[in-house]
């Protein structure tokens, strides 16, 4: 135990955990969700997500298929130009399948954004450190990938830069949120995955 | 360099499946390239009017597939056969939310493989996608293959069902080593 921290203890120094508190973040950068499709990952971001839309029916969580949310945002965002799409996800669930944001850089859909909530932890499951924590950056990673514009919010002040490129970016991009590893929002939801996607279509259609 | 591994000779099926695509409304064509694939993927890069998605693994085609559904897009996943067995955790979103999923897959492992690291997963597609709820039709001779694929997406589009269509090799040809 003692040697595997002190491997990592370079890499650690270089990805401080974060400051921010997910309750506090998500609102300030998605003041008016109803503007967004969200695709959420599970756990975590589910419950972020489940918070931050109330009951609009504009959001998809997962709460299996771990990794899906990425590719799920991007076939959504192809499918809709029309509509500004948001994968609200965590780093457990974005390192599951993070070649995926080599496949969103190839086709760049200008009204994609990946959001990942990064408390460097597996949260759900104990808050046992991710590679996050242990000197993986998600968003060199997402530059290394292509993608054309990229933020680390680690601080209050950087919020606003964000959002705006999240409302109105013209290219696809990666937002990181380093939080503190303290726990999403209490908050119930479906996980019946069929009425979800009726849910989610029925509110689509209700907003043309 | 000879075209092993593609398609036999010369037919005529390929193109006319990319049409008959087209027909159905498929706008998003992903794929992990194969060279049984090797017409509907060019055609699609060809065409303005679809997204051509290449993938770094088969399963991200599961997730963008159910994606565009939720948008109220069609597409179709192109895969070898190996690639199935990396889809299998991701056809729980299709299976347990009822999302549409058409799959086409060029077969390996199976009729005449000279490559024993093929023949594991070849021989086990079916079964695992069944197991996974996904219907499997096959198509062994040249003039199965519109009349199949226009069956499954029926049952896609119209009946709401994930269905493999198997490219048999028997179909394609084994590559040569």
């Amino acid at each position: 135990m003692a040697d595997s921290q002190s491997g990592n203890g370079r890499a650690a120094a270089m990805s401080p955990v974060g400051v921010l508190d997910r309750r506090e973040v998500l609102p300030k950068l998605f003041p008016n969700p109803k503007d967004y499709l969200f695709i959420a990952g599970l756990a975590g971001t589910a419950k972020d997500t489940a918070a931050l839309c109330g009951d609009d029916r504009n959001y998809y969580c997962l709460a299996g298929v771990m990794g899906a949310a990425a590719s799920m945002g991007l076939g959504l965002a192809l499918a809709r130009p029309d509509k500004r799409v948001v994968v609200l996800t965590g780093d457990g669930e974005l390192l599951m399948n993070v070649g995926t944001l080599a496949t969103i850089a190839v086709l760049n859909p200008p009204n994609l954004s990946i959001v990942c909530v990064d408390n460097g932890h597996y949260g759900e499951t104990g808050y046992q450190k991710s590679h996050t924590s242990l000197g993986v950056d998600l968003e060199a990673m997402a530059t290394g990938a292509g993608i054309p514009v990229t933020r680390t919010v680690t601080e209050d002040g950087q919020i606003a830069d964000a959002a705006e490129l999240i409302r109105s970016g013209n290219s696809s991009s990666f937002i990181l949120l380093k939080v503190k590893p303290t726990d999403p929002p209490k908050v119930r939801r479906s996980l019946d995955a069929a009425l979800s996607r009726l849910q989610f279509i029925e509110g689509l259609a209700a907003t043309r | 360099m000879s075209d092993i591994g593609a398609v036999k000779g010369d037919p005529t099926w390929p193109d006319e499946l990319y049409e008959l695509l087209r027909q159905q409304g498929v706008t998003q064509f992903a794929y992990v390239p194969d060279a049984g694939h090797r017409v509907l993927i060019d055609r699609s890069l060809a065409d303005p009017d679809v997204h051509s998605v290449a993938l770094t693994t088969e399963e991200e085609g599961v997730g963008l597939l159910a994606g565009a559904h939720l948008g109220g897009a069609r597409g179709v996943l192109l895969m070898q056969s190996s690639g199935a067995g990396n889809c299998i955790n991701f056809l729980s979103l299709v299976k347990g939310g009822n999302f549409p999923l058409l799959m086409l897959l060029s077969m390996r492992g199976e009729f005449g493989e000279g490559n024993p690291w093929q023949i594991p997963m070849g021989q086990g597609v079916q079964a695992c996608l069944e197991a996974m709820g996904v219907i499997c039709l096959r198509a062994e001779k040249p003039e199965d293959v519109i009349p199949t694929v226009s069956a499954a997406c029926t049952m896609v589009f119209k009946s709401g069902s994930a269905v493999a269509v198997l490219l048999t090799q028997k179909l394609i040809g084994a590559k040569e080593f």
